[in-house]
Parts: C-alpha cells; structure tokens; sequence
C-alpha cells in the first residue's frame, strides 16, 4: 500500500509543479500575446498622417491623432509641473525631517490616495474644476493626473532617500554642514537617480489613465489651445475609437494603441533596468 | 593652565534646547523642516478635499434615497430613480470571478518563480510580469472587445454551455460581452500584482522550512503546499486584497466589454454593469443634479470600498514583514 | 622623507617591553596646552547609561589612544567631543568637555565640527568626484578664493596627492578603500581642524594600508591634535603617544603609551593588554 502512495505522491509532485510552470509561462506569453497583436494591427495602420492630421469628421475615413498626441504630453506636462514638486518635497520631509505621527499620518494618506480609483480622481478634478466654471479643460485633466502621481513619487523619493546609507549624512554632519546642507548637497544628490527614475515611471503610469480624463479634459477634435479648454488625449481618443462602430476608427484605435503601449513599455523597461542595477523597486 | 569652568549641567532640556533651535533657525534648518513639512501637509490636505467633495457633491442622493440606495436594483434616469444594487453586484461578481482565475494562476506562478525557477529566470520572468502590471487599462479593454469577446462568443461560451449548460451561471444567450468576459479581462490585469507581491513573501520564507520538510522525506510539492506557502498566507492573503482592491476600481477595459446592461442576472453569460463602468458612461450625459448626485454617491461607495480594502491589504503585508513571516 | 626615524619609532614601540629612554613627556603634558578638558563627563543612551564620570585630558599636538574591549563607551565618547550624538535621538550629556578652554556644549556645533574633524570606520566618501569630496568642506563653510590650493594641500597632508593628482574629476568610488579612507582624511583636513578625531579609521582596511595611514598620523602631529579610537592594541603602541585605557564607561587608566603597556598601573589594564579578556 505504501507503494501505490508514493507513487501516488510522485506523480502529483510532478503534475503540480509542472502547473505552476504552465501558469508562470502562460502569463508571460499574456504580455507576449498583447505585443504581438498590437504590433500586428497597429502596425499596419500606423502611417505619417497619424503623426501629423487632425481627426477627420464622423463618418470620414482618414485623418489622424496628432491633436491627441500633443494633448496627452500637455496633460503629463501638467502632471508633472503640479505633482512631481509636491511629491518629491513631500518625500524628503517623510525621509529626513518626519516626527513620528505626523509621518505615520502623511504615509498612511499617501497610500490611501494611492489606492483610489482614477474615476474617482477624475470625480475629485470634476467637482474642484469643472464644476465651478461649467465646462471641460486640460487644467482639469492634469489636476487629475497631478493627484495620481503625488502619491507615486512620495514613496519612491523616500524610499532612495532611506537607501543613502547615514555613513554619508554623518560625513557632511561631521564636516559642520547642517541638517538641510547635508540633504541639499549630499543625500538628494546620491538618490537622484532613483527618485528621477520613480518620476519618470510615475509620469508612464499615468499617461495611460484614461478615466479620470473622461469628465475633466474630455476630448477634441481639433487643437486645443491654452489651458482651459477641453483635450484630446491618446487613452481616450483609443477608448472613443474601440467602441465606435466605424472600421477605419477602430483601425486608427489600433494604432493610437500600438504609440500609446510602446510608450509606457518602453519607459517603464528603461526605468526598471536602471533600477534593478541599483537595487530593489516594488511595483505594487 | 588648566582653566577653571563651571560646570553646567545640560541635562535640564530647556536652556539648551532653545538654543538649538535658535542656531537652527538660522542655518536655515528649521525653514526647510517647515517648507517640507507643509508639503507633505498638502497631501493630507487633498484627501481631505476628496472626501469632502464626494461628500458634499452626493448629497442630494443621499438625502433622496438615503441607505435605501444600496438595495434599489431601479437605475432610471428618466423617471430619476437610483440605485446601487445592479453596479454593486456587478462590481462584485466581475471581482469575485476574476479573483477565482487570478488567485490559483497567480499563485502558481509565484510558486513556481519562488521555489522552482533558477533565480535569474526567476527575475527575468518576474521583470516581464512587472512590465505586463505597466500595460494601460484601455489597452486591454481594446484586446478586451476585439480579441476576448469574440472567442467569447464563438469558442469559449459554447464550449462552457456543452460541458457545464446545466449549472444558471451558465444558462442564457451569449453575446460575447458580459460577466464573464469582464471577469477574465480583470484577472489577466491582477494577475501580475498577485504573482508579484506572493513571490517576494514566499522568498522570505527560511530556508530551514523547507529543509525540515524534505529531510522529512516530503516531496517538493508537498514541501511547497504544505509548509512554505502556509507560512507565507498571510502576505499572500494581502496580494489578494490588493488585487481584488484593483479589480473593484478598474474602469476602463471593464466598461468596453460588459455589455453596460444595470441588471441583476443569475448567468455569468448576462451583461451587467459596474460602479466604475457606469460613473464612466453616463457622467458626462447625466442630465440634472439629481442624476450626477446619484453617479457621484457611487463614486463615494467606491471609494470606501478600496479604502478598507487597501487598509486590510496594506496590514496583511506589513504582518507578514514584520513578523519575519511567521504566520500569525 | 623621515621613514627612517620613523622606522626607529616604530621598531621602538613594537616591543613594549624596550623602556623608552627619551625624556617623559607628563611634565611636558601637565604644562603644555591642552587641547580638550573633559571632566565629570556622563553620557546617556535614553535611559542607559554609557559613560559614567569620565576625566580625561588630551594634550595638545600629540596623539592620544583610546582602547578597551567593545561596548566599553570609547566611541560614544570620542562623538561626544564633535557632538555628533546629538544626532541620535533620546541621547543626553552632562558634564564638562572643554576645547582650549571653551566649554563644547555652549558653542556652535556648526563651528565646533569645523575645528574638531572625524574619520570614521568604513570610508563614506560622497558620490562626488575627488575633489569635490576635499573641497565640500570648504565650499559649505564659505571659504572664497584658490580651492585648488587647498586641495592639493589636503590631499599632500594625507598622502594621497601623488596618487590622485591625474585623477581629480574621477568619482571617488573609483578608489580602493584604502584610498577612500585617505580620501576622506584629506576632505576632513580640508578645512583645517585642531583636532582630529579618528573612529577605529583602520579596522576594514588591510595591513599596508594601515602602516600607511599610521605614518601620515605621525606627521600629522605638528599641526593637528588626534583621539584614536583602536581595537588594535599594537596600532595604539605604535603610533600614540598616550593611552586611555576604558572598561564599562568608565576611565581605568591614562598614560605615556609606553608606560601604559609596559607597566599598567591598574590590574583590570594589565589583563585587557595581556589578552585575558577582550
């Protein structure tokens, strides 16, 4: 009997882990699979006149996404501008100045606002932005987005803060700098290629978003100039083209698609490798 | 020549600590204390703001339908009845049955990336997972309808309704959109987060676990169900919220392949709706405050609902972390 | 250079059981300047006492070693005399520790730890280039003029110039660590410091290395006071000129260094340098 159950748990051993190595391998290939569809259908579509044309009108077929190409870095720029100084600032008083509770309380927030949906970031933008002044802009848009990237780059500035090791801050302390001195001169600028890095990373997740831009920067289909008017951007523009039932937007759906992952994917892989060869970065 | 000094004793705080802060105002440590403090005071700030507007701005709802809001299954905008049930439910199921794909592939994979793979596969494979993490939401809703709900439609579906037709989560037409579909584009996008966070607490586990194990004369399969992964439960118990967490608040790739139907229906085959999909949808075409009330009050469960979420998640893996892994 | 009196030092000091035939310096000791006074010192991790009602004083221009087994409160109480545990929290100092007479604890610490220098024991040189590790000093104490000079003669002072001298712009991780530690020797020199403090500055480097740095110690004497803080009890018969010998907080013994190893006064001194504990 002792032999059939060996063999009995022999053979399951075998059949589970090679389970798990299907499962690791299947879902790799999900991100294999993604590429190649995308490269596939996008690239055939993707041309010159998608760089450069405005969309044409309904019913059309032609045209481009050059206005959702600008309005997507206009909104990052935005992002950018308003969330990576707050971030990053914020980070340093979390690594270098925090007292106990109060930075308990500011980390426990920052995850919290991590973890919002972004149709509710997009909610949030609406009723501080939209709603006051009655009509969509790219203001609006990139509060949103600016509130998505704070949380992001608070934990990865104090994160690269807390990896300088205290031998240095003790170096410049022992040299009679003082407490911000030492961080100005000496500890930012040892985690500065991690904390751009986690910017950067920060700035491709969120210029993929496109919910919270629904109801904030909404979209165009001409440029949109200045700051307080609606824009286009390329999630959006995607998701409006995905659900139409013309074939040539869903052709151009695609494309926008194939630039807006090889984008994100690109960043993201730059940014990683860096990393990696500097230590250790969690995605979640 | 020893010069003579009295002593002072500069162990009573008060002296020396204005002192302190005197010479540090001046370096100007103080300021920078002050300028960073209040950033991070902004943050507590926003959030402050974002509870508060979703509050305010639900109000209407609120008071209108008060807690009934979560049992109406009624969403007609014309004759301005809301409620909450149909997206709660379809928030629900489309989590729960994306958690019943992602949970055991993921956890697989992490096992195996863990115990099996040799370290560098182990890290290549985990860095290709990080990137699949990194793919936009709209992109997947864009495979999501021309690429899963097809095979829906044409494959999947049939073959599902031939083997299990007789089980009412499977009854019903297939349109290729609904539940299930809904269902299977979440768990691609939460697998990575599950297989992330468990493999990185399964390698916390000592060594010596699962030595004991196999000096006991268990397989390496048992070795791994039976001791490692137990010990790590709790971490993993947190990916699992955290996914299940990033599953509730996922918009975009759920309302492109949903069907964006508020009912309640027994078959996973069925169209439905969710919190976020519908918020998506009919916020910019809600006509009158009563209609955008009623959308931003969902937006206020939502938010709750993450927030506990992330709160539970959040206190599982630091659990885990501190207890050096120990299950508790 | 003077390697070969040097040498004689050295071969001197390496047999403590050779009596020193020059002149006793404790006269000279109780006479001359004395750089630091510490008196009745205590100090306290939170509520854990570390060192308890130390009196030591530190001549001025020599070297002073300070030894005893780990734990014993030596480091703690070389930071006290830059401060530097004011930058641990919950820690607490009473007593007397005065700099030429000036008591420490009243002073700008800024100012203090421009005149009271520290090595430490792993080399922390900052991500920076060569130079502008010697030259940080400098820059944040607002030193105007030729930076350059200064350098090269921080980098002279701690025999690493000749090394280096191509090599400026080169990050500093570049080096052996070693060179690290002389590098950070010249960037703490940089700014002229009457004493230097010295924290175990050779335990991660290798025994060539050390020789080295024990030498420009040597030199280093005419213009700079030093406090070592050694395991190594041969270093402190080498290359001080006085020992402090410290056991749970407390100050056993102080001496000559040839004295102090020759003929310890204090039983519990004896059975810390014949090896009995430790």
């Amino acid at each position: 009997m002792s032999d059939l159950r060996l063999t009995w748990r022999k053979s399951l051993n075998v059949v589970m882990l090679t389970l798990t190595g299907v499962a690791a391998f299947a879902v790799v290939s999900v991100l294999f699979l993604i590429l190649g569809y995308l490269i596939w259908n996008g690239g055939k579509s993707l041309n010159w006149d998608f760089f450069t044309k405005l969309p044409k009108p309904v019913g059309e077929t032609g045209g481009g996404m050059a206005n959702a190409i600008v309005g997507s870095m206009k909104l990052l720029f935005l992002a950018a501008v308003i969330g990576l100084p707050v971030g990053l600032i914020a980070g340093v008083y979390l690594a270098e100045f925090g007292g106990k509770t109060f930075s308990f309380i500011t980390r426990y927030t920052t995850d919290l606002l991590n973890g919002v949906p972004s149709i509710v970031m997009g909610i949030f933008a609406y009723s501080l932005v939209v709603l006051p002044v009655k009509h969509f802009s790219a203001l609006a848009g990139g509060l949103a987005l600016a509130v998505m990237v704070i949380p992001i780059t608070v934990r990865s500035t104090e994160e690269f803060l807390r990896a300088v090791p205290n031998s240095m801050r003790e170096g410049a302390m022992a040299l009679g700098a003082s407490k911000w001195r030492t961080i100005a001169t000496v500890i930012l600028p040892a985690a500065s290629g991690g904390i751009l890095t986690g910017m950067l990373l920060s700035l491709a997740r969120v210029a993929g978003e496109t919910a919270p831009l629904l109801f904030t920067a909404f979209s165009n289909r001409y440029w949109s100039p200045g700051w307080n008017q609606p824009i286009a951007s390329l999630p959006v523009m995607i998701y409006t083209y995905a659900i139409a039932p013309y074939d040539d937007w869903h052709r151009q759906a695609w494309a926008a698609g194939l630039v807006l992952l090889a984008l994100v994917l690109i960043a993201n892989l730059g940014c990683r490798l860096v990393l990696n060869r500097r230590g250790s970065y969690r995605s979640v | 020549m020893v010069t003579s000094a009295t002593p002072i004793d500069n162990a009573a705080a008060p002296p020396a600590g204005l002192r302190t802060f005197v010479q540090r105002l001046r370096d100007g440590d103080q300021i920078a204390h002050i300028i960073t403090l209040v950033f991070a005071a902004t943050i507590l700030l926003i959030t402050s703001l974002l509870v508060y507007e979703l509050w305010i701005n639900s109000g209407l709802s609120r008071s209108k339908f008060g807690l009934m809001f979560f049992w109406t299954r009624v969403w007609d905008p014309v004759s301005g009845d809301f409620g909450a049930a149909p997206f709660i439910y379809g928030t629900l199921v489309t989590a729960v049955v994306s958690l019943a794909i992602a949970v055991p592939l993921g956890l697989a994979a992490a096992i195996f990336l863990a115990e099996l793979a040799p370290r560098r596969l182990s890290d290549g494979i985990a860095f290709l997972i990080d990137l699949l993490a990194a793919v936009p939401s709209v992109i997947y809703g864009l495979l999501g309808i021309f690429i899963v709900v097809p095979l829906m439609r044409t494959v999947v579906g049939p073959a599902l309704k031939s083997t299990l037709g007789f089980l009412p989560l499977f009854k019903g037409p297939n349109y290729g959109v609904g539940f299930l579909t809904a269902g299977i584009v979440l768990a691609i996008m939460v697998v990575p987060f599950i297989i992330s966070v468990s493999r990185e607490v399964l390698l916390t586990v000592p060594r010596e676990q699962r030595e004991a194990a196999l000096g006991l004369g268990a397989t390496r399969w048992e070795a791994t169900w039976k001791v490692v992964v137990p010990w790590a439960r709790t971490g993993i118990m947190g990916s699992v919220f955290l996914a299940l967490a990033r599953a509730l608040g996922e918009t975009m790739a759920v309302t492109m392949v949903i069907g964006n139907d508020p009912k309640i229906a027994t078959s996973l085959f069925a169209p439905g709706y969710t919190i976020a999909a519908v918020i998506a949808n009919e916020f910019t075409e809600a006509t009158g405050n009563l209609y955008l009330s009623a959308l931003i009050e969902l937006g206020l469960v939502l938010f709750l609902m993450t927030f506990i979420l992330n709160g539970l998640a959040r206190l599982l893996i630091v659990a885990t972390e501190r207890g050096g892994g120990r299950p508790s | 250079m003077a390697s070969a009196a040097h040498g004689k030092n050295l071969a001197a000091r390496l047999a403590p059981k050779v009596r020193m035939t020059e002149p006793s310096s404790t006269a000279q000791a109780q006479e001359g300047a004395l750089r630091f006074e510490i008196s009745a010192l205590d100090f306290f991790y939170g509520p854990k006492q570390a060192v308890f009602g130390l009196n030591l004083r530190i001549p001025k221009n020599k070297v002073t070693a300070l030894i005893g087994p780990s734990g014993c409160g030596k480091s703690t109480f070389l930071r006290t005399l830059n401060r530097m545990n004011e930058t641990i929290r919950n820690t607490r100092v009473s007593g007397n520790i005065l700099l030429d007479g000036q008591d420490i604890l009243q002073m700008d610490v800024v100012k203090l730890r421009r005149r009271v220098g520290m090595v430490f024991q792993r080399p922390n040189p900052f991500p920076k280039s060569i130079y502008d590790n010697v030259a940080y000093g400098l820059r944040i104490n607002g030193y105007t003029g030729r930076l350059d000079d200064l350098v090269e003669k921080s980098l002279r002072r701690a025999a690493l110039w000749d090394e280096v001298k191509d090599y400026l712009q080169k990050s500093a991780f570049a080096l052996s660590g070693g060179q690290q530690q002389r590098l950070c020797i010249a960037r703490a020199l940089a700014v002229d410091p009457e004493v230097l403090l010295l924290d175990e500055p050779c335990s991660a480097l290798d025994p060539v290395t050390t020789a080295k740095i024990e030498e420009l110690m040597f030199h280093l004497k005419d213009s700079c006071t030093m406090a070592i803080v050694t395991h190594n009890m041969q270093q402190a018969a080498r290359a001080s000129d006085y020992t402090a010998f410290m056991l749970d907080g407390k100050l056993i013994e102080h001496s000559e260094t040839p004295k102090l190893f020759t003929t310890p006064t204090d039983a519990r001194t004896e059975a810390y340098i014949t090896g009995r504990f430790g």
